[in-house]
C-alpha cells in the first residue's frame, strides 16, 4: 500500500496527516506533562526526534536480520522495548554530562521517554507497513518531527491559556484537552491533502 | 502509606476507582483511552486486557520485589509487563481476531502504558502480593470505567448506537466529529472538568 509511494509522501503523511499526537493519540502523557512552557517542550521534542530515529532504525535492523531469520517474531515487543530502553539510558547519560540545565528541566520525563508510546509505536508501525530501511528512516523522522512540531505549538498556546480567565472547573488539564481537541480538528483538515 | 503495614487493605482496591482514578486524576495511560474509545465493544475489550495485564504484572512484580536489585528494576518490570502483553496479544489473535484487528497497534503498545509501569513502580514494588493484586484490579477497573463512559458517550453521539444497538432512533443525525480524533479530546476534557467541579462542590460542603 504505502510501498509504492515516494519518500516525500511518507514523510508528510507521518508529519501532518496522521500526526502521532493529534490523530493517532500516542505519546500523550508527555504531551500534557511537558507542554507547560515552550522551552522544555522544545527540549523534549528534540530528545524524541533523536531517540525515535536512532532507536527505530536499530529495532528495524534487529527485526529484519535477527527475529525474522530465527522465526521469533513474537518476541518483537520485548526486543523493541529493550532496544529503546537501552538507547534512552545512553541518551540520558550524555545529556546529564553535557547539558545539565536541560537534564534538570526534563526531570522525570527523560526516563519516561522509554515509556513514551511515540517511539515504540513508530517502531511497530514501520514494521507493520513493511517499509524498507530508508522508508522506515523517513517515516520515523516524520513521526517524531510531527511530535516536536505539535508539542511546541501546543506549549505556546498553553502559555497564553494560563493567563486567560476560564471557568474554575476547566482550569489546568480540561482546558488543555479541549484545546488539543480543537487543534486536532484543524489537523483533520490535512486529510484531504492527498490520498494514500 | 498505611497499606504497607496491613496484610489486606481494601483501600488499595477502592482508591483506583474514583479518588486516584488513573485516568481522571492521575492523567496517565491516555493513549489507548482516547484511541480505542469510539465504540463500546472495543473499549471494553481494551479494559479487560488492561485489567489482566495490570493484575498479572503487579502480582509477579510483588513476588520478586525482594530479589531484584533496585537499579535494574525498571528493565525487569518492563520485561515482565511485555510478557503479559504478548500473551494477551496472541490470545486475542487466536480467540477474537476481529477485536484484535480493531485494537490494532494499541494492544502491543500497552507495554508502554504509563498506568502499568507506574503502578509497578509506585505500588507493587513496595507492597505484598494480595494488596498488589487488589491495586491492579482496582486501577484496571478504574481504567475500564473511564474508557466505558467515554466510549459510551462517543458512540451514542457519533452513531446513535450503544454496543451496536440503535438507541436514538433512525431520525437521529449523527454527530460525526465524536467518532473522529477531536471528539475523544473534547469528551475527555469535559469529563475531567465535571469531576473537578464535583470535587470542588464537595470540598465547599465540608467547609
Amino acid at each position: 500500500m504505502l510501498n509504492e509511494t515516494n519518500l516525500g509522501l511518507i514523510f508528510l503523511s507521518a508529519f501532518v496527516v496522521n500526526n502521532i499526537l493529534l490523530i493517532r493519540f500516542l505519546g500523550l502523557c508527555s504531551f500534557f506533562g511537558l507542554s507547560n512552557n515552550v522551552k522544555s517542550s522544545i527540549g523534549m521534542g528534540m530528545a524524541v526526534i533523536f531517540v525515535t530515529v536512532m532507536a527505530c532504525s536499530i529495532s528495524w535492523a534487529v527485526y529484519t536480520y535477527l527475529l525474522i531469520p530465527f522465526k521469533v517474531e513474537y518476541l518483537r515487543t520485548v526486543t523493541f522495548i529493550f532496544t529503546i530502553a537501552s538507547f534512552v539510558q545512553f541518551e540520558e547519560i550524555i545529556i546529564k554530562k553535557y547539558i545539565p540545565a536541560l537534564y534538570k528541566a526534563f526531570g522525570i520525563y527523560l526516563p519516561l521517554i522509554t515509556t513514551n508510546c511515540t517511539i515504540l509505536a513508530a517502531a511497530f508501525l514501520g514494521i507493520d507497513y513493511r517499509f524498507s530501511f530508508i522508508q522506515n528512516l523517513v517515516f520515523t523522522l516524520g513521526i517524531s518531527a510531527g511530535y516536536c512540531f505539535v508539542i511546541v505549538l501546543f506549549a505556546s498556546m498553553r502559555e497564553r491559556i494560563d493567563v486567560s480567565p476560564i471557568p474554575a472547573g476547566f482550569k489546568g488539564v480540561p482546558i488543555a484537552l479541549i484545546s488539543a481537541g480543537l487543534m486536532s480538528l484543524a489537523f483533520l483538515g490535512f486529510k484531504g491533502l492527498f490520498k494514500l | 502509606m498505611s497499606a504497607q503495614h496491613k496484610l489486606v487493605d481494601t483501600k488499595s482496591f477502592t482508591s483506583g476507582l474514583w479518588k486516584m482514578n488513573p485516568i481522571l486524576y492521575l492523567m496517565i495511560g491516555l493513549c489507548p483511552l482516547l484511541a480505542v474509545s469510539s465504540a463500546v465493544k472495543d473499549a471494553l475489550g481494551m479494559g479487560v486486557a488492561v485489567i489482566f495485564v495490570l493484575t498479572g504484572a503487579n502480582v509477579t512484580i510483588s513476588l520478586i520485589r525482594r530479589v531484584v536489585p533496585s537499579h535494574v528494576r525498571i528493565p525487569v518490570f518492563i520485561v515482565i509487563i511485555a510478557t503479559f502483553v504478548t500473551t494477551v496479544d496472541y490470545s486475542l489473535t487466536a480467540f477474537s481476531p476481529q477485536l484484535h484487528k480493531n485494537l490494532g497497534v494499541y494492544l502491543p503498545l500497552m507495554v508502554v502504558n504509563c498506568i502499568i509501569l507506574g503502578r509497578a513502580e509506585a505500588f507493587a514494588s513496595k507492597n505484598n502480593i494480595i494488596n498488589s493484586a487488589l491495586d491492579g484490579l482496582g486501577m484496571g477497573l478504574g481504567f475500564t470505567i473511564a474508557i466505558f463512559v467515554i466510549s459510551a458517550i462517543r458512540e451514542l453521539l457519533g452513531q446513535g448506537t450503544f454496543m451496536g444497538l440503535n438507541v436514538l432512533g433512525r431520525n437521529y443525525t449523527p454527530f460525526i466529529i465524536m467518532l473522529m480524533p477531536p471528539g475523544a479530546f473534547l469528551v475527555m476534557g469535559f469529563l475531567i472538568a465535571l469531576k473537578n467541579s464535583i470535587e470542588r462542590r464537595g470540598q465547599k460542603n465540608v467547609k
